[in-house]
Formats: C-alpha cells, sequence, structure tokens
C-alpha cells in the first residue's frame, strides 16, 4: 500500500479514456461501478469540451456482485454500439472490474458485435495514466492498421509524415499540433495521418501510408511509433520540439526523413526566443536558480532550455514517469544535479525546499507548492488545470513555442533593474521587497502571504523553507545570528533571502564559527560569489 | 435499431420495492437503471475532512479513488488536506504481503506524521470491498493500540454501495454507536443531525435558543470526539434529506424523529423549526415573534429573484438527494415549473410532506440511466437543468442552460438567511444566459 494525497497521474484507464476522448467515432465500453464517471468532468470542466467522452460506464453495484455484472457489461455494450454507432470499440475494465474478473475482452468477442471491439488490458494496481494511454493507443493501432497497406513510390510525391501523440486533455497538445503543422508545411511534408487527436478508426487504417512518424509525445505514442517501425519500416523522428535549439535539430530530422531543403523552416522570422534572451535587458536571468519537475520529456525540455537558451542555473531536475527515468538521468548528469525520479508530491515539496529555487517550473502540483514556499512558478507539464487550456494561441512546441515559453518563464520573476533598486531601497515604504514583482500583483505569491500574515516581517515561506535555519541554534551547537547581522539580512531582497541565510550558516559552520556578525555574512558572501 | 429498442435495451426498470411506506404517495415514480453520472460516496470526504477538525479520513483504495478525490476536490483545496488514500497494489491483492499487515504500517505511518489527528476514518472503497477487506476488524485492532489518543471508526463510501451524499449517511451512521448514551429520563434533548457549514449552525442554534430550547447537539460536531449524547429522550431534526442509515442508527439508541419540512426557504426552515418548537413546548406566540424577522428578510430577498425565476421550467437530474426539497422551495416560494425531479434514491418516509407539496404533473425519477435521462432533457427542453459537473458543459454546448449540482452541497444554503442565496443559484446562470452577447 502506498500513501498518497495527491496523485500526478490518474489510473490507466483514464489514459484509455484520453485517447477514446481525443477520437472520433470510438467508443470507449469500461466495466466500472457507480462513480467511475467522475472522469467525465476531467474532460467537461478542465478541458471544456463541449461533448461527453465517448465513454459507457456499466455501472455494477454490490447486489449485482456475483450474479449477472457480465450480463450488465454485455448490455451496456449492446446499447452503446446502437445508440452511438461508433466505427469501433475499445472493451475494458477499471480497477474495481479487474478485481470481478468478467473478461470484457472475451465477453465483447462473443457478442458477434457489428464493429470491431479492440480489447485493453490496463492493470490497474501496477501501472498509471500515460501507460494506459501508450497502450491502448498501440492497442488500436495494431488492430486497425491495414497491414496491406504498400506505400506509393516516393518519386514525383511529397513525402508523408503521421504526427503521433497528442490526445485529450494533454498538456497544450492542440497548440503544438498547429505549430509541427507549420513546420512540415514549411517543409513540404504531407501530413499523412494525427493520431489519436481528431482520428477515426477507419483513418487508423491507412497509418501505413506515412513515409515516417513524428513522435511528439513519447509517453503517449512511443510504443505505437516502435510497432509501426517494425511492421511497416516506417523511421520516427524522436526529437521533441521544445525549445529553439530542439525545433532547430526537429526540422533537421524531418527535413533529412523527408528529403527537403531545412532552409525555409530554420529562417523562420516569428522566432524572437534567441534575440529576446541575448538583448541586454535578459542579463540578469543569468544563473537564476530554477527547480524542474513534470513529465520526463517536458522536464528534459525544460532542463535544457533553461542552462542553452536562458542562461539559467538547473538546481533540481526531476520526473514523476518511471517509464522514463533514463532519460531524467542524463539531463541531470548534464546539469550536474541529482535525478529525483518519484511520483510522492511530499518528496517533491521537500527536495524544492532544500534547494532554494528562484524560480520553480513544474506542474499543478508544483504550482500549489511554489505558492506555499512563497516561490514564483511557471507550470510546464501535465497533470493539468483549467488555467493550462488558455483560450489563446498558447504552445510550447516550434518557434513560436519558444516564444511562449520565454514569456511565461519569465514573467513571474522580478525583472531587471527593479532587482536592484529593491536592493538598494529595501528599507522604501512604498517599495518594499514583500510587495512582489510590480508588474504582476495577480500572480504575486508575496501579496497573499502578507494579507494573511500582516504582521509578519519575514515572509511566512522562507521560514518553512529553512526551518532549522530559524530554529533556536544554540542546542544543536550552530552558528547564532547577531541582531546586527539578522537586520542586515532582511535588507537582502526577499527572494534571495531563503538562500543567503542558508549559505551563510553553512559557510559559518564550515569555518567553526560560533556567532553569525556583519564580517561573517558578508564574508560568506565572497565565499559564494557566482 | 430503433430508438424504442434503445429504450428498452440493457436497462430494464427495477422490479418496484415492497410498498414500505403503505402507499402514504401513490404517486408513480419512474425507476432507472444504467449509466449513473454520480460521484460515489468517497466525494462527501471533502466537505466532512473540514467539517469535523480533529478527523482524518484515511481511503482504502485504488489509484482511482485517490485520482477522483483531487479531481473532485484538488483544486478548490490549497492547504493539505485531512484525508489521504492508502493505494492498494499489486501485491496487496496478490496476497505477496498481508493487507491487514500493510495497513498498520500505513496508519502507523500518518499517526506518526499527523499528531494532531483525534479520530481516524478507515474509509472502503470499491476495491476493498470487492476483495472483502475487514475495515471493521482492522478499526478494532487499530483503535485497541492507538486509544485514547486516537479512535479509529469504519464505514464504506465505495460506489457499489453509496452515491455521493450517501458516503456522508454512512460516515454519520459510523459515529452513532460512539456517542455517549443519554441517561433515561434526562430532560429532553434536541440533535440537528446532517453536516451545515458552521454559520448556519450558529445560525440554527441562536435561533432554538431564543426559543429557550437550551439542550441542543449536533452531528458530525465541529470535534469528533465531542459527540453529543444520544437516548430515548433524544428528538432529532433532520437537517439533510440523505440521512436514512444514520436515522436508523439513531432510531436503534431511542432517538425519535420530529418529522418536518427540510429548511431549505421560508417555509422549509419555519416548519423545520417549528417541529422542534412544537415538542419542546415553545409558546406559539413567541416561535411566531422568533422566526418572524427571518421570514420578512426572507420575503425581501426573494422578492428581488422571483421575478427572474417565475415561470421557468425546471429538470434536475439524479445528484445529491437534495433534488426533492429543493424544487419544492424553488416551486412554492419563486414560482418556477418543475418539470422532472431525478433524484438518485427517493426516501419516501423521510420526504413525505415534500412530495406532498408537488403538482399531479411533476415527473419523479429514482435512480439513472443517463442516455435516457438526456433524451427527456431533449424532449422537454427546461429553461434549467441541474446537473453534475460531467454533464454541464455538454448540455451548455446544447444550448441547454445548467447548474452544477455540486455547488449545492458545497455552499450555505439552508435557513431563512441563505434563502436568497441559494435562488441566486439558480438566477445566476439564466441571467448570464441574457447578458452575454457572444
Amino acid at each position: 500500500m502506498q500513501l498518497a494525497v495527491w496523485t500526478y497521474e490518474g489510473p490507466p484507464h483514464v489514459g484509455a479514456m484520453r485517447v477514446a476522448t481525443a477520437m472520433e467515432k470510438l467508443h470507449y465500453v469500461l466495466h466500472a461501478p457507480q462513480g467511475d464517471t467522475y472522469a467525465d468532468l476531467l474532460f467537461t470542466m478542465i478541458e471544456r469540451r463541449g461533448k461527453r467522452p465517448p465513454v459507457t460506464y456499466t455501472t455494477f453495484e454490490a447486489r449485482d456482485l456475483g450474479k449477472d455484472t457480465a450480463q450488465i457489461f454485455q448490455d451496456a455494450a449492446r446499447e452503446a454500439v446502437a445508440r452511438f454507432n461508433p466505427q469501433a470499440i475499445i472493451v475494458g475494465a477499471s480497477c474495481t472490474a479487474e478485481l470481478i474478473q468478467d473478461d470484457p475482452a472475451g465477453l465483447a468477442e462473443a457478442m458477434g458485435l457489428p464493429v470491431p471491439a479492440i480489447p485493453l488490458e490496463l492493470p490497474s494496481y501496477q501501472r498509471k495514466e500515460n501507460w494506459g494511454a501508450a497502450e491502448t493507443f498501440y492497442q488500436i493501432v495494431r488492430t486497425l492498421a491495414d497491414k496491406s497497406v504498400v506505400r506509393e513510390p516516393r518519386e514525383g510525391r511529397k513525402a508523408r509524415a503521421n504526427i503521433l501523440g497528442p490526445t485529450a486533455l494533454g498538456f497544450r497538445h492542440r497548440d503544438d499540433l498547429v505549430e509541427i503543422r507549420k513546420i512540415l508545411d514549411a517543409l513540404g511534408v504531407e501530413v499523412n495521418l494525427i493520431a489519436p487527436l481528431g482520428a477515426t478508426p477507419e483513418d487508423i487504417g491507412r497509418i501505413g501510408a506515412a513515409d515516417f512518424n513524428i513522435v511528439l509525445y513519447p509517453e503517449i505514442a512511443d510504443e505505437a511509433a516502435r510497432w509501426l517501425e517494425r511492421t511497416f519500416a516506417q523511421p520516427a523522428v524522436r526529437t521533441v520540439p521544445i525549445g529553439v535549439g530542439a525545433t532547430r535539430s526537429f526540422i533537421a530530422d524531418v527535413a533529412e526523413l523527408a528529403g527537403a531543403d531545412p532552409t525555409p523552416a530554420l529562417g523562420d522570422t516569428s522566432s524572437r526566443m534567441p534575440w529576446w534572451s541575448r538583448s541586454v535587458d535578459s542579463t540578469y536571468l543569468t544563473g537564476k536558480r530554477v527547480f524542474i519537475f513534470g513529465d520526463a520529456t517536458h522536464a528534459v525540455a525544460a532542463a535544457r532550455i533553461a542552462r542553452e537558451e536562458l542562461g539559467f542555473e538547473v538546481c533540481g531536475l526531476g520526473c514523476y514517469n518511471r517509464e522514463f527515468a533514463r532519460e531524467i538521468r542524463a539531463e541531470a548528469a548534464r546539469c550536474g544535479v541529482e535525478p529525483l525520479i518519484t511520483d510522492d508530491h511530499l518528496a517533491v515539496e521537500d527536495a524544492i525546499a532544500a534547494a532554494c529555487p528562484e524560480l520553480v517550473l513544474g506542474t499543478q502540483m508544483e504550482r500549489h507548492i511554489a505558492k506555499r514556499l512563497g516561490l514564483p512558478c511557471a507550470v510546464i507539464s501535465a497533470p493539468v488545470h483549467v488555467q493550462d487550456f488558455p483560450a489563446r494561441h498558447s504552445p510550447q512546441m516550434g518557434f513560436e513555442g519558444a516564444n511562449v515559453i520565454f514569456d511565461t518563464w519569465v514573467h513571474p520573476l522580478v525583472m531587471g533593474l527593479e532587482e536592484h533598486l529593491l536592493t538598494m531601497f529595501r528599507d522604501d515604504f512604498e517599495f518594499a521587497d514583500e510587495h512582489g514583482p510590480s508588474h504582476l500583483a495577480a500572480h504575486s505569491p508575496r501579496a497573499m502571504a502578507r494579507t494573511v500574515t500582516p504582521d509578519e516581517h519575514e515572509p511566512v515561506a522562507l521560514a518553512e523553507t529553512a526551518p532549522a535555519a530559524t530554529a533556536p541554534a544554540d542546542a544543536s551547537g550552530a552558528p547564532v545570528w547577531t541582531a546586527e547581522a539578522e537586520r542586515e539580512l532582511k535588507k537582502i531582497p526577499f527572494f534571495v533571502r531563503g538562500k543567503a541565510r542558508r549559505n551563510t550558516e553553512n559557510f559559518a559552520a564550515l569555518e567553526g564559527r560560533s556567532a553569525i556578525d556583519l564580517e561573517t555574512l558578508y564574508d560568506a558572501k565572497a565565499h559564494y560569489a557566482r | 435499431m430503433s430508438d424504442t429498442a434503445i429504450l428498452d435495451g440493457c436497462s430494464a426498470p427495477l422490479p418496484a420495492p415492497a410498498a414500505n411506506h403503505a402507499g402514504r404517495d401513490a404517486r408513480p415514480v419512474l425507476r432507472e437503471r444504467g449509466q449513473r453520472e454520480v460521484f460515489c460516496g468517497l466525494t462527501g470526504i471533502i466537505w466532512l475532512h473540514r467539517k469535523m477538525q480533529d478527523a482524518f479520513f484515511l481511503v482504502v483504495g485504488s489509484r482511482t479513488c485517490a485520482h477522483l478525490l483531487q479531481s473532485a476536490a484538488g483544486v478548490m483545496i490549497f492547504a493539505e488536506p485531512r484525508f489521504a488514500t492508502a493505494i492498494m497494489e499489486e501485491r496487496d491483492l496478490a496476497g505477496m504481503v498481508d493487507a491487514q499487515d500493510e495497513l498498520d504500517r500505513v496508519v502507523n505511518r500518518l499517526l506518526e506524521r499527523r499528531p494532531d489527528i483525534r479520530t481516524l476514518f478507515l474509509v472502503g472503497s470499491c476495491p476493498s470491498e470487492v476483495i472483502k477487506l475487514d475495515l471493521a476488524k482492522a478499526a478494532q485492532r487499530l483503535g485497541a493500540v492507538h486509544m485514547p489518543r486516537v479512535r479509529i471508526l469504519n464505514y464504506s463510501g465505495s460506489g457499489i454501495e453509496t452515491t455521493f451524499t450517501q458516503g456522508e449517511d454512512a460516515c454519520l451512521a459510523a459515529l452513532v454507536p460512539v456517542m455517549p448514551a443519554l441517561p433515561a429520563n434526562s430532560p429532553k434533548e434536541l440533535l440537528i443531525v446532517g453536516s451545515l457549514p458552521d454559520i448556519v449552525e450558529d445560525q440554527f442554534l441562536r435561533l432554538f435558543a431564543q426559543m429557550g430550547i437550551e439542550r441542543v447537539g449536533c452531528l458530525p460536531a465541529r470535534n469528533a470526539r465531542d459527540l453529543p449524547a444520544v437516548g430515548p429522550d433524544t428528538r432529532y431534526l433532520l437537517a439533510q434529506p440523505f440521512l436514512a442509515e444514520t436515522a436508523m442508527a439513531l432510531e436503534g439508541r431511542g432517538a425519535k424523529r420530529l418529522d418536518a419540512l427540510f429548511p431549505f426557504g421560508a417555509e422549509g426552515t419555519t416548519s423545520w423549526l417549528r417541529a422542534a418548537a412544537t415538542e419542546f413546548g415553545v409558546d406559539e406566540a413567541l416561535f411566531d415573534s422568533i422566526v418572524a424577522p427571518g421570514r420578512e428578510r426572507v420575503r425581501i430577498a426573494l422578492s428581488k429573484l422571483r421575478p427572474q425565476l417565475e415561470g421557468k421550467r425546471i429538470s434536475f437530474l439524479p445528484d445529491s438527494q437534495l433534488e426533492v426539497p429543493l424544487a419544492r422551495f424553488l416551486q412554492d416560494e419563486l414560482g418556477m415549473e418543475l418539470v422532472e425531479i431525478g433524484t438518485p434514491y427517493l426516501h419516501r418516509a423521510h420526504l413525505a410532506r415534500e412530495l406532498d407539496r408537488f403538482g399531479p404533473n411533476v415527473r419523479l425519477s429514482e435512480g439513472q440511466h443517463v442516455e435516457r435521462q438526456l433524451d427527456r432533457v431533449r424532449a422537454d427542453r427546461p429553461d434549467i437543468t441541474v446537473c453534475g459537473l460531467g454533464l454541464a458543459n455538454p448540455l451548455e454546448a446544447e444550448g441547454f442552460t445548467t447548474k452544477w449540482a455540486i455547488e449545492l452541497v458545497f455552499s450555505p444554503i439552508h435557513g431563512f438567511d441563505q434563502a436568497a442565496d441559494l435562488a441566486e443559484l439558480f438566477a445566476r446562470p439564466l441571467r448570464r444566459r441574457d447578458l452575454l452577447e457572444v
């Protein structure tokens, strides 16, 4: 048993729902008790979909157990096919139905339904949402792909690609697709099929007609892409085009497989991020300490962007999906940090508090953690929240995605000159640093902390960040702050104060000093100078 | 297959249960069976853990249970909640470890980390019920270790047994056996049953105090270790219409229910307070003078909302069991026309007075077959449809104005001073529909 308050991923059948909901004319008959319908609201509320997910829940009750749950399943399947007239159905069990072992696959097969019934085995007590989505997509592709498809010779026609991976409830999948299509257009590559998003079961039939596959979201599409590689000899582009550098590599990879000239796509004049990052205003971004956590694909991409395209220092990196831990380990090694691979949000919270970052890039979970710790934060990955489905175009991929990322990550930070002014005039009664970034009242965690505890001088968050530091130190023999040094510390802007306190204490301990006075504070500053 | 065939398809109507309530109401009820677009009883934890400030709810279930709790509530809760899920894994099911040992380990770790917990509920789920994990035994065993510091109780919020608010019913029913005994021949005591927002509870307590009814307890108490006493001299008022099992448990300890309308709107609240006043011998003139200001405030406040709602047709899809009394309020005090009142479970005895108020053309349905229900909504075309979160946006996209049912459970809506807030919950979607020009 695992004790969980919040989880990063839902059960695997929710992954299957993300695939089913993304597709058209596919229906999911899910053997499940009353209550599992909660999952519908993920799609109708968080993503604001105007249609119910195409899922029929068999809805068995305690009194049905041991009697006619199998019959309930068959009735529900028959009715769903008659009512919704899908081209194919997928059938499976949620966690409870898995325990009663009704075998939806066998039951559906025995019914002789007029449409293909694709059985899903999604072990609820071992696997999670992303795995469920990947397995579902793979089973759909494997069952419905027409293996007799023969590709026409390449001569005299454009290269064709499948775009694989976008689903319902995906982080910015809708907008990423627009950017990918833009790139393929510029390269003169035809889109054979986008799947699962928007594809029908019949569309999946012609998946073999493409020359190659683009694996946009490996968490969902990699399993299917590997099967397609074996079955149709379709190579795959696995570079995920998040960030300017990755987008350039992606364009090069696609151009190579398509035999196209990459120049038009590389020359996209709307790529502003490199200049925005080079312009002198951005100098203050140098070495900002950033903590990154999310699904492995987005986290790795974020770490690269942080290091290579914004000049941040990555002070923590991790992911919740163990299946892709290898990628995180490799990137963490490049960043010189210990990889954090866990789905325990309390462990993530501890790691963030210990790292004292200046910016947190994470999921909705980290957004809550950052709010609690009083740190600026931007969301880079699922799990998602209604705010992650903005009305405006807001991709992560392609050059426009990089533009969006620049804005999203930089806006929560205190801006360049403002940072200096805060340092110089900390005692200005109208300009106290607890007010937070002047341009972002709505996003400023500091303002909230102040309304809650108006008398609190030291922000609450920092006390939480460094409990050992704020506790009376004498018992443990740790160095004690003099009143004068404490006052001086408070002149340091809040967003680096926690770090300064910790560094100074570490330095004092290292030097064996029993008291931290002004001298120690400034000696430590020199010691840790970047 | 024709549409009729679909309607007759999988979900044969339930066999009508034996006429328990001796034909008090001959009104026909459409009994439906099929896909239910409702939450399971675990969802009640979201308000119960806030109401009982010393209690922690540990769901023994699957990743789905954890995901439900955070999806239904997650974004609403900022502080670390007083609930969690012990997620069962393959090794628990395959017998590689003893599930009871695992549960001990999880509970001990939890209680170590949260020394503020005084009452721990082990909450059964669909999977724990299916594998017959005995949580009563676990509660007893763990209780022996952790009492008196922590009292450990159990109930089931599983979807195979409970619908949404029935989770609260199961939880309160689990508290009844541990309520202290009220000695025989004590002075009569009043018990308010059903969790109410603190502000509403305080309003009711003030009103009872004005009437001279001093001995008033609440179940649940804000502190789960301060339960009121119960015995043959207890008279209880149900504040919520979904507490069948709790009522039975209280009757089992000798308490007697005071029959009344549920306290929604001026009429409901007056009837509910009057039931207590009569039982406790409060002078009628005094009672009238105490409720008069509240009734007048309702009259003034509703007079502004009535024009927006009068004559509007409303359908309720089954959700919280609040449907019947709320519909009565909307019909009687705001002049709305009731089309269909769907409820997951219809407790005819507790709702008898409410049902008596309905006109003959109101369609009552119990249980759900969501596809057929939506077919009826499309045919009825009500002005406003009350439904769960999974259905609201799809119905809006079809051109129906909706009200999320869950807000009715999470908002203070009982009593005189919340009557207008309650009406406003229905008026706002209609006003917004008229307001928007996009």
